[in-house]
């Protein structure tokens, strides 16, 4: 089931560029992995609710406020290769 | 001049005049400039950051902060103002973070000086450090053995003195394991405890931010100067934090522990839970009643990690796209998608890839239901099995991996070999619950082993008092390598 068209749909999926190389070596354990992932059939979990947090914590909000503690400014643009223009990342266009 | 230094050793020592801060942090270099090529502990220092921190020192209270011109490594995830910071990936080589992790800023606020960043497995992805993109960690007491992984470089610094302690962090037992190999007292704290806000992210549901020390009362100083929510990170519930330091001699007089006898199967190497029952034995002749208990879900731990995490971390790793950060070539590429696509297949390791790639299967929407929902039924079964043992015991024991450090290169081909080193670990983290590794003594061939104790949610105080005695009966810490 996971052959080589899998890994070349799922790394399309995942923004990803793979070698040759690296296909070889997904391919030779991708498959084993996931088949490995079966053990979990055995257990019947028809009547369990899955798990969405551990310590109790619900509906964590904050008020909807402009909070200066998160604002990192400027220095988000400090280690990009790219060119600037206007405090904005200039990158390839969307479209060829 | 340098000793085998504990936080409170360190301190008293500055106390009574024997050294000055400036003293201690100029040989600790010198020792790393000696031994770091041998072990590849640290990956990048910044010196010039820890020489203005000494010359602040006079701004801390040496009787009221708790890390007092304590040098220290953070794991290579920690967000430190100004320094280095790659998460042990080519994608993020020459970051430099813009402010300071929760974490890392309590750490300063209490006079800590930062050395440098330590070595890790690539986004914290791996059990033997050997997936970082900077090279493995060498185990202190053999060098063709591995370090564990990820917190590898922190496990490693302990017993090579190459700092007093480090922070690490523990999505499946990347604190507990590499210090069982290491000879190092690791603690994986509740999940939350310590926010993790500027730590960066590898599994959301799982990661716990903690740390290796030498001794058990390290551990619980450091808890108390990093434990307590923070509005940056919303999973760090509001509870309020213990007083640690207080729990570490109170001993385990009618304490009842629980003994799993799924952590004893027979994959386990024999020395191991040889070492492992002789401490049991101790914490029982100081008054422990054990008894034992089933946690039967146990068994599939490994494959609700190895879906729940991987998704968690494709989604993580979306952030990562060669724009804000890196050094991607970027002529002769044609539009947005093929920059990200090149940038993301250069700069990401063959484990790491591995995971994206499982994780973004198991999310497609064809995989969603039989592998992520269904692994997050397991994992309630799992919460339940720890639920049902803390209704009679206080504590759990038993061996923190079913092996001791295995050789350079013996796993790095076959993941799933490698991901059972985390077997007896990956259950707490998808409780959520704390858990310690203490130093229990050593195989025939010199090789640490660790007993791990697990407790109830926010209880860490229990561990320290328990991890007390077996440091009071093997004194590990003692015993440095040779180099």
């Amino acid at each position: 089931m996971i052959d080589l068209k899998t890994i070349e749909h799922l790394a399309m999926l995942a923004r990803l560029e793979l070698s040759d190389e690296q296909k070889k070596s997904l391919l030779d354990t991708l498959p084993s992995i996931i088949e490995y992932m079966d053990i979990l059939n055995e257990v019947d979990t028809s009547q369990v609710e899955p798990t969405y947090q551990s310590t109790g914590l619900t509906n964590v909000t904050r008020n909807d406020e402009v909070d200066l503690d998160y604002n990192l400014g400027q220095s988000l643009l400090n280690h990009t290769n790219h060119d600037l223009q206007n405090d904005q990342i200039k990158v390839k266009s969307v479209f060829n | 001049m340098l000793e085998n230094f504990t936080i409170e050793s360190l301190i008293q020592g500055y106390k009574d005049n024997k050294f000055s801060v400036s003293e201690v942090v100029s040989d600790y270099y010198d020792r790393i400039a000696k031994v770091n090529s041998d072990y590849n502990v640290y990956v990048s220092l910044c010196r010039d950051l820890a020489e203005q921190r000494v010359s602040k020192i006079s701004e801390y209270n040496i009787d009221k902060d708790l890390l007092y011109g304590v040098p220290l490594g953070l794991k290579d995830l920690f967000s430190y103002k100004d320094s280095s910071l790659t998460a042990g990936s080519k994608i993020l080589k020459g970051f430099k973070p813009s402010y300071n992790a929760v974490s890392t800023q309590r750490i300063l606020d209490q006079g800590g000086i930062v050395l440098g960043m330590v070595n890790t497995d690539e986004f914290a992805c791996g059990a033997s450090n050997e997936t970082s993109a900077y090279g493995p960690v060498h185990n202190p007491y053999d060098r063709e053995y591995v370090s564990g992984g990820s917190s590898g470089g922190s496990a490693a610094l302990i017993p090579l003195n190459l700092g007093v302690f480090a922070t690490g962090s523990d999505t499946g037992g990347s604190i507990r394991q590499p210090a069982s190999f290491c000879n190092a007292v690791g603690l994986k704290p509740t999940y939350g405890r310590i926010p993790r806000a500027g730590v960066i992210p590898m599994s959301s549901s799982l990661d716990t931010v903690g740390h290796m020390t030498k001794t058990v009362m390290d551990s619980a100083i450091v808890l108390q100067a990093m434990a307590g929510a923070d509005k940056k990170d919303s999973t760090s519930p509001n509870v309020p934090v213990d007083d640690y330091t207080s729990y570490v001699h109170k001993g385990v007089k009618g304490m009842k522990i629980g003994i799993p006898k799924e952590y004893f199967t027979d994959v386990n190497d024999p020395e191991v839970v040889s070492q492992v029952m002789k401490s049991i034995d101790v914490l029982k002749a100081q008054g422990a009643e054990i008894v034992e208990i089933s946690l039967p879900y146990t068994k599939y731990g490994v494959a609700v990690y190895y879906i729940v995490s991987p998704c968690e971390l494709s989604t993580n790793m979306e952030r990562y796209d060669g724009v804000r950060y890196g050094n991607f070539q970027k002529d002769d590429i044609n539009n947005l998608f093929e920059y990200y696509t090149k940038s993301r297949g250069q700069g990401l390791g063959v484990e790491i890839l591995r995971r994206i790639m499982v994780g973004t299967f198991c999310l497609s929407s064809e995989s969603y239901e039989a592998y992520y929902l269904k692994a997050q039924k397991v994992r309630t079964l799992l919460i339940e099995d720890f639920k049902n043992a803390f209704s009679k015991v206080d504590l759990i024991a038993g061996p923190v991996s079913p092996t001791a450090a295995f050789k350079l290169n013996s796993k790095a081909n076959n993941p799933l070999e490698m991901y059972q080193c985390d077997a007896l670990t990956i259950p707490s983290n998808c409780a959520g619950i704390p858990g310690i590794s203490v130093p229990a003594g050593f195989t025939n061939t010199g090789l640490p082993v660790g007993l791990q104790l697990l407790a109830p949610h926010f209880m860490e105080g229990k561990l320290f008092s328990a991890a007390q005695v077996v440091e009071n009966e093997f004194k590990c810490f003692s015993q440095v390598p040779s180099l």
